[in-house]
């Protein structure tokens, strides 16, 4: 097979072409095989899961500030509903979102087309795993409209909060929603890891060599990884919370009574649970912000018009951030309990992971340096993204230190951090990744002025809303609280609260114009090009929307790196992958 | 705007630096899985079934690493008993039924009929790879049905695993009785369930081989099957080294 690329094997191509691609509705759209069907579907259910995550937290802002305000058809919000907004809103965003959109959706979308290759190496395991994932979103959501409504404990599901039937309303068939939900995404997700570090190494192109991949993929490669060793650990901890919960063990409920009542366990560790889930709940911290990791680099080195600086450091970066993922889980716990020689080799490991991250960051401003800058809209919010992430990266090592952390942990202090650089900055990836990738998907180029007053909102809103956080935390504004009015030193961050509640509107409000902008190009946009912002990778080289075997019958083959941008001598400002002549004559 | 169609001018490809060096993963394109003149030939499919399965057996340890863990952690943990008042160990060993060596050494010889299916298969399919499009029946694999046999061998350990249950329940222990035994039952039923996804995956290619579809396809869901099977079969002597030995 090596070496014959000639037009005979071509033909053959399309033919096979002609005869795999699937007619008919249900064989095309729903249950379809093909990877890039499967990545829309996968965007379009985090599409539908991060506007659900955003009303429970515009609901959550009213209610903190008017925490007496009756609502239109949900009418008061108690407590307990409070304590359920913000466990599904953390549940949704973080799985349904975070994890679904960046890898599942662009990932699926983008991975086999950058490396060459016609499709992932499991069709059917890919099928599978969306409708998993989908199944997952279904069955979590269903956990609003059952008796006692949705779970009280949290995105982390703290036990024994979460282990206990009678621990509150909302812990009953919620409670146990939850834990499958969880437990089917587990799955879900497992199956699309399987089949992005299958394809990754055996599927590439000729000439596709590791070192030549595009940036994004060795970080959805990495991501998959992180996922495969992370996944388990959750679903081997929902398995025994459900036992907890259904059959009487005791793995993480200790001796103990709920209103006065024996629970009848006995002996178990809360603990426990924690290190389970902190296992998985860290690097899942970092397979929402790879992705979007990779994305920026490819971003700012093609609208800067420059090579990625420092490729192979960025790849080594991305390589150990995933590995010291795995060694800081334990800084999530320093106040529940922790030895303190552990957590200060938690917080040694989790400073550590700046090392990488500040390459990372000194790298994305190296490129940027010089460059021959266009601001399109996936650039501005590329840079968005490393703005967000500076600036919620820069909190890490406050919080990593056990003494800091133990005024901090329970402050919106913490709130602000994680939302900037695990939520906002990947939602960031997000966006550049749509306004980037929507003419190669759909045909047709967004419209840039609406993008552009999308990204000043969001960008201006999403740090009016967090940036005062960090002030209202370090003043003891306690998270997880539903009102603050028995309290009265808090109700000196009222002003703040206020305005961050102010801007969340604004900012919800204009997630708006993304919805518009996106639905009315998709039907009325001008027409794209095939490579309308003029990169190198392979989805740039073929068809607007790709064929359904990805390159129309030819199978590319890779002459040159990802980042070939003003290359000397070459005829235009950029250098295609699959473009042999210029990359012999460089070489 | 620039689209670029390469492919058709194209010398042998420089082959840098990268690692990948002499020989970079090609292969003919097309796979979509589904049959046709641009499926990926059977040395190809092969190896990425079994990276495939590689990759998907990580998770499957990861599983029962964190169980292990789980067990090691719990089963130093006291509990403070109200009536005195002071801490106790609520950690009863568990005395494992002996019909537990009784379904370790079938488990043990299905491993081995389900290698020598394996080998046979295969062998039945290098055959057949002389004449690629070539539908070969089910008997021309030989006579030994071992892929029978190891699929009932695999239903016989299930079966045991099951009356194991029944004597420790019928011994006094329940999975809430002690959590020692909640281990017992998660471990051993975390086992069979696994496990029955191998049998499934046996059921499959046996019917592959009824349905006359191609030795290739058959032989590798058998070899991956067989790897799977293996895997199983060492995770459950581990296992039980696990609740013999840490009791």
């Amino acid at each position: 097979m090596a070496g014959g690329t000639g037009g005979g094997e071509a033909i053959t191509m399309v033919s096979h072409d002609a005869h795999a691609a699937p007619q008919g509705f249900i064989r095309k759209w729903v249950f379809s095989l093909d990877h890039k069907v499967i990545g829309i579907q996968y965007f379009f259910l985090a599409l539908v899961a991060v506007f659900t995550g955003m009303f429970l937290s515009l609901l959550m802002r009213i209610h903190l500030v008017w925490p007496n305000a009756h609502l239109p058809i949900l009418g008061d919000i108690k407590p307990e509903t409070y304590l359920s907004l913000l466990t599904m809103h953390g549940t949704i965003m973080v799985f349904f979102v975070l994890t679904t959109a960046p890898q599942g959706g662009f990932g699926n979308y983008f991975l086999p087309i950058q490396i060459g290759a016609p499709d992932m190496a499991f069709p059917v395991l890919n099928m599978l795993s969306f409708w998993t994932t989908f199944l997952g979103f279904v069955v979590l959501v269903a956990a609003f409209f059952v008796t006692g409504g949705a779970p009280l404990h949290g995105w982390t599901g703290y036990a024994p909060l979460s282990a206990l039937q009678s621990a509150g309303p909302g812990e009953g068939l919620g409670a146990d929603l939850w834990i499958i939900s969880i437990a089917i995404f587990c799955i879900g997700a497992l199956m699309g890891a399987l089949n992005f570090i299958t394809t990754t190494l055996d599927m590439r192109a000729k000439g596709m060599t590791l070192m030549r991949m595009p940036l994004t993929c060795w970080a959805w490669f990495i991501t998959a990884i992180l996922g495969l060793l992370a996944f388990g650990v959750l679903l081997s901890a929902g398995i025994l919370l459900l036992m907890d919960r259904n059959l009487g063990t005791s793995f993480f409920v200790p001796l103990g009574t709920v209103n006065g009542v024996l629970t009848g366990h006995k002996g178990g560790s809360p603990l426990l649970w924690q290190h389970l889930f902190w296992f998985f709940g860290h690097p899942e911290v970092y397979i929402a912000i790879l992705p979007a990791m990779g994305l920026c680099s490819q971003l700012l080195s093609v609208f800067s018009r420059k090579p990625i600086f420092g490729y192979k450091a960025m790849v080594y970066a991305i390589m150990a951030i995933g590995f010291l993922g795995f060694m800081v889980w334990g800084h999530h716990m320093f106040m529940s309990g922790m030895s303190p020689y552990s957590a200060f080799a938690f917080s040694i490991m989790t400073m550590g992971i700046g090392v990488p991250s500040a390459i990372k960051t000194f790298n994305w401003l190296g490129t940027l340096w010089r460059g021959r800058i266009r601001f399109s809209s996936p650039m501005l919010f590329a840079i968005g993204f490393v703005s967000l992430f500076v600036v919620g990266g820069i909190s890490g090592p406050f919080l990593a230190q056990p003494v800091l952390d133990i005024y901090l942990h329970e402050t919106f202090f913490v709130i602000a951090h994680f939302h900037l650089i695990m939520g906002v900055a990947s939602i960031f990836g997000i966006f550049a990744a749509t306004y980037y990738w929507f003419p190669k998907m759909f045909g047709r180029m967004m419209n840039e002025t609406l993008a552009k007053t999308h990204f000043l909102l969001t960008f201006i809103g999403a740090y009016c809303i967090f940036m005062p956080m960090h002030f209202s935390g370090m003043a003891a504004l306690l998270r997880r609280y539903s009102q603050y009015t028995e309290v009265a030193w808090m109700h000196k961050t009222d002003g703040l609260n206020h305005f961050i509640t102010y801007a969340a509107f604004v900012t919800i409000a204009s997630q708006f114009i993304f919805l518009f902008n996106l639905f009315w190009s998709m039907f009325k946009g001008e027409k794209a090009v095939d490579n309308p912002w003029e990169a190198t990778t392979l989805e740039w080289t073929t068809a607007t929307p790709p064929p359904h075997d990805n390159f129309g019958g030819i199978t590319p083959v890779v002459y040159n790196g990802p980042y070939e941008y003003s290359v000397p001598g070459a005829p235009k400002d950029f250098v295609m992958q699959t473009d042999a002549q210029v990359g012999a004559k460089k070489h | 705007m620039a689209s670029f169609s390469t492919t058709a001018t194209l010398d042998e490809p420089r082959v840098s630096r990268g690692n990948e060096g002499g020989s970079p993963p090609f292969f003919g394109g097309g796979d979509d899985g589904r049959s046709g003149p641009g499926v990926p030939d059977y040395r190809t499919r092969l190896r990425r079934a079994r990276l495939g399965l590689l990759v998907a057996l990580t998770p499957v340890l990861m599983l029962f690493v964190s169980f292990t863990s789980a067990y090691v952690v719990r089963q130093g943990l006291p509990t403070l008993d109200p009536r005195t008042n002071q801490l106790v160990r609520d950690w009863i060993p568990v005395k494992l039924p002996a019909l537990l060596l009784v379904n370790t050494l079938v488990l043990l010889i299905s491993s081995v009929g389900m290698e020598l299916a394996r080998r046979q298969t295969k062998l039945a399919s290098v055959a057949a790879t002389a004449k690629p499009s070539q539908t070969v029946p089910a008997n021309a694999e030989g006579k030994t049905p071992w892929l029978a046999m190891t699929i009932a061998l695999g239903l016989l350990f299930l079966l045991g695993q099951w009356m194991a249950w029944k004597q420790l329940a019928a011994s006094g222990f329940y999975v809430a009785t002690t959590p020692s035994s909640s281990f017992v039952y998660l471990l051993t039923g975390a086992h069979a369930v696994h496990l029955m996804g191998g049998v499934v995956a046996l059921l499959v290619a046996g019917f592959f081989a009824l349905l006359h579809r191609s030795v290739a396809t058959r032989s590798i869901v058998v070899d991956v099957a067989g790897w799977y099977w293996h895997f199983m079969a060492a995770l459950w002597v581990y296992i039980l080294l696990l609740l013999e030995f840490a009791r």
